[in-house]
C-alpha cells in the first residue's frame, strides 16, 4: 500500500517535469523572440519590438514606436517565426526518424532526405530544369527530390522488408549516390552556379516571407497533432518492431505512415532554407536526455527544442559578425556540437 | 478447459518450408516448452501463433475464435508476446516501460487503472525499487523481469516468451520461471516457452513440445519426451536421462564415452 502511494507520486512527480519542461521551453521561445526582433540596423529595445508585434495584430489597442511596427512586420517577424517553424519541424522530424528506426543518428541527413532536396537545388541552379518554372524552381525541384528520395527509401523496404535496417541502409546509400550527383553538377557548373549551390547548402532562414511561413506552418499543423495523437505507436515502435507487434501496432503500415510524414515535414522545410543539418539530429536527443522518451510529450518537447535552438543560432548569426550574416546551417553545428558533446559526455546516472 | 489450440499449423518463408503441420492445445494454467536445436522453427512458431507471420495454412484458436481474422489490437489484448532480449537503448523508465503493456487498451491518456495495474505488475515482480530506472541500465535479470511484468499488464490469457532465460545466470532463470509459474498456477494463464535448457524446461513445463525441423518430433509430459533417442535423432548427442528427481535430468556425455563405461 505505501509503496504503490510512492509509486503513484512518482509518476506524477514524472509528468509534472515534464510540463514544468516544455512550459520552461515556451517561456524561453517567448523572450527569444522578443531578442530576435530587436536584431538588425534600426535598433529597437525589446519592449518596443513586443508592441510593435502587438500593433500589428491589435492596431485598435496598441501603437508602435516610429515604423517599428513596419519594418518588424515586413522584414524582421516572418524571418523569426520562420526560424522558430523550421526549428521545430526539424526537430519533430527527427524524433520520428530515430523512434521508428531505432537509431540514434537517423535524421533526414542520414536517411539521404537533405542531399536529394540538395541534387534537386543544383538541377535547378545549374541546368535550369525543374517541374516549376519560374521563382519557385529550386524550391519545387529541392521539395521534389526530397520527396522522391523518401519513396525511393519506401520502395526498396518494401521489395527487401520494411525494417529499420533496410531503412537507413537504403539511405545511406541513396544520400552518397545524391552526393555524388550534387558534385557533379558542382564540377560541370559555372562559377556563379557553384557558389549558388554551395550557399544553397549552408541552409539559411533570410529567404523567408509570410507565404513560405504560411506553407511550412500549415504543413506543420496537419502533421504534428496526428503524430502526437498516436504517441503510444511510436513509443511501442521506439522498443523494436517485436514489442510493438505483439502490443497490437501494425508495424510496416505504421513505419510507412510516420517516415513519409517525417520526410514531408522535412522537404516542405528544406526547399525553402536549404540543408541545416543537426536540428533533427540533436534536438531529440537533448529532448530525450532532458525529460525521457515518451512521445507524447517527447514530440511538442523537441520541437520547442529545435526551435529555440534554430533561432538562437540565427540571431547570433546575424549578430555576431553583423553586417554580415552567417547562415544558420554553419552556426548550428557550431553552437549546438559542443554543446551536444558536453550533454553527451556528462549524460552519466543522470 | 482447452485454452489454445494450434491446428496444422505451417509457415514457409518464399518456398522454404519452416514450419510443418504442427498441433498442440493448452489448458488454462499450463506451461509448455518448445525445445528443439537452434534453427528449428521455435521462433517462428510462436510468432504464428501471435499472428506476426501469415501461417500457410492451419490455425490457431483460442477460447473457441480464431485469431486468423482478428485485428491487431484484439490480438494483442488475448495474447502478450516477449522476444528475445535486444538489449534496448530507449530512455524509458521500468514505469513507462511497462506502461506500453496497456497500450492495446489505451486511447491517449493513462488512466489511475492503468497505474494500478503497473503499480500491481512492478510489486508482483519485485520491481518497486527500480521504477523510475532507466530500462537501459538494469541488468539482464532485471530487464527481463520487466518485459514479463509489461507482457502482464496486457491481461492477456496466453503469454508467448521466446527464450526468457538466455543471458541469465542459473539463479535468475529459475527466478524468471519461478514467477511464470505462479503465474500460470495463480491467474490460469496458458504459458508458451521456447527454451534451449532442457533441464529447465524439465522442471517447470508440464508439458514440451518438441520441433526438429520444423516438425513435431514429440509432444507430452517432460518424463514421455526426454529420452536418449529424441536426443540422439533430435540433437544427434548421446546423453543419459536420469529419473531419480522430481522431474528428468539430461546429463550429455562425450561422443564414445557411453560405449567406454559400460
Amino acid at each position: 500500500m505505501e509503496e504503490s502511494v510512492i509509486l503513484r507520486e512518482g509518476y506524477t512527480r514524472l509528468r509534472k517535469t515534464r510540463a514544468a519542461f516544455i512550459g520552461g521551453l515556451l517561456a524561453l521561445l517567448v523572450i527569444l523572440i522578443g531578442v530576435a526582433v530587436t536584431l538588425g540596423s534600426a535598433g529597437y529595445t525589446v519592449g518596443e519590438s513586443y508592441l510593435a508585434i502587438l500593433a500589428g495584430i491589435f492596431p485598435e489597442t496598441f501603437t508602435a514606436p516610429d515604423m517599428a511596427d513596419v519594418i518588424i512586420w515586413e522584414y524582421r517577424l516572418h524571418r523569426v517565426l520562420f526560424a522558430v517553424a523550421a526549428g521545430f519541424g526539424l526537430a519533430v522530424a527527427g524524433s520520428v526518424m530515430q523512434g521508428i528506426l531505432r537509431n540514434p543518428l537517423a535524421s533526414p541527413f542520414t536517411l539521404g532526405i537533405s542531399s536529394a532536396a540538395a541534387t534537386g537545388a543544383s538541377v535547378a541552379i545549374v541546368l535550369g530544369a525543374g517541374f516549376v518554372g519560374g521563382e519557385y524552381l529550386i524550391i519545387a525541384n529541392a521539395f521534389l527530390f526530397a520527396l522522391l528520395a523518401s519513396a525511393a527509401i519506401y520502395g526498396m523496404a518494401r521489395y527487401r522488408g520494411v525494417s529499420s535496417e533496410t531503412m537507413i541502409l537504403a539511405g545511406i546509400a541513396l544520400m552518397y549516390l545524391f552526393s555524388a550527383v550534387t558534385s557533379l553538377l558542382q564540377y560541370v557548373g559555372t562559377a556563379e552556379e557553384l557558389q549558388a549551390v554551395v550557399f544553397w547548402m549552408f541552409g539559411s532562414v533570410g529567404k523567408s516571407t509570410w507565404t513560405k511561413l504560411g506553407i511550412v506552418t500549415l504543413v506543420l499543423v496537419c502533421t504534428i497533432p496526428y503524430l502526437i495523437y498516436r504517441a503510444w505507436d511510436l513509443n511501442a515502435l521506439a522498443e523494436g518492431d517485436e514489442v510493438a507487434a505483439g502490443l497490437g501496432v501494425p508495424v510496416e503500415r505504421s513505419m510507412i505512415v510516420f517516415m513519409m510524414i517525417a520526410s514531408l515535414i522535412t522537404a516542405v522545410i528544406i526547399c525553402f532554407t536549404g540543408t541545416i543539418g543537426f536540428i533533427g539530429l540533436v534536438a531529440p536527443h537533448i529532448t530525450r536526455m532532458a525529460i525521457g522518451g515518451d512521445y507524447r510529450t517527447l514530440i511538442p518537447a523537441s520541437g520547442l527544442v529545435g526551435a529555440v535552438l534554430l533561432l538562437a543560432a540565427d540571431s547570433i548569426g546575424r549578430s555576431i559578425l553583423a553586417p554580415q550574416v552567417l547562415p544558420v546551417g554553419i552556426v548550428t553545428a557550431f553552437l549546438g556540437v559542443p554543446f551536444f558533446i558536453y550533454l553527451f559526455m556528462h549524460r552519466g546516472d543522470a | 478447459m482447452v485454452l489454445l489450440m494450434v491446428e496444422d499449423l505451417s509457415f514457409a518463408y518464399r518456398d522454404r518450408e519452416v514450419l510443418s503441420r504442427v498441433s498442440f492445445s493448452m489448458d488454462a494454467g499450463e506451461i509448455l516448452g518448445l525445445v528443439g536445436p537452434n534453427g528449428c522453427g521455435k521462433t517462428t512458431l510462436i510468432k504464428c501463433i501471435d499472428g506476426m507471420l501469415t501461417p500457410k495454412c492451419g490455425r490457431v484458436v483460442l477460447g473457441g475464435q480464431d485469431l486468423g481474422g482478428m485485428h491487431r489490437r484484439e490480438v494483442a489484448r488475448e495474447m502478450a508476446y516477449v522476444p528475445q532480449s535486444t538489449g534496448n537503448q530507449t530512455a524509458s523508465t521500468v514505469f513507462e516501460t511497462i506502461l506500453m503493456g496497456r497500450r492495446p487498451y489505451l486511447n491517449w491518456t493513462v488512466s489511475p487503472e492503468d497505474e494500478e495495474r503497473v503499480i500491481a505488475a512492478l510489486d508482483l515482480l519485485d520491481l518497486g525499487e527500480l521504477a523510475f530506472r532507466k530500462v537501459a541500465e538494469l541488468s539482464g535479470g532485471e530487464r527481463q523481469r520487466v518485459m514479463i511484468a509489461r507482457a502482464l499488464v496486457q491481461e492477456t490469457k496466453v503469454i508467448l516468451l521466446d527464450e526468457p532465460t538466455s543471458n541469465l545466470d542459473i539463479a535468475h532463470q529459475m527466478a524468471v520461471m519461478e514467477v511464470l509459474h505462479g503465474l500460470a498456477e495463480e491467474k490460469g494463464l496458458a504459458v508458451v516457452i521456447a527454451l534451449h535448457d532442457l533441464n529447465l524446461a524439465a522442471t517447470y513445463c508440464h508439458r514440451l513440445l518438441v520441433l526438429a525441423e520444423g516438425s513435431v518430433y514429440g509432444y507430452g509430459a517432460p518424463g514421455e519426451v526426454l529420452t536418449p533417442e529424441m536426443l540422439e535423432s533430435v540433437y544427434g548427442i548421446e546423453a543419459v536421462v536420469k529419473q531419480d528427481l522430481p522431474a528428468p535430468y539430461v546429463v550429455p556425455v562425450r561422443p564414445g564415452q557411453l560405449q567406454e563405461g559400460a
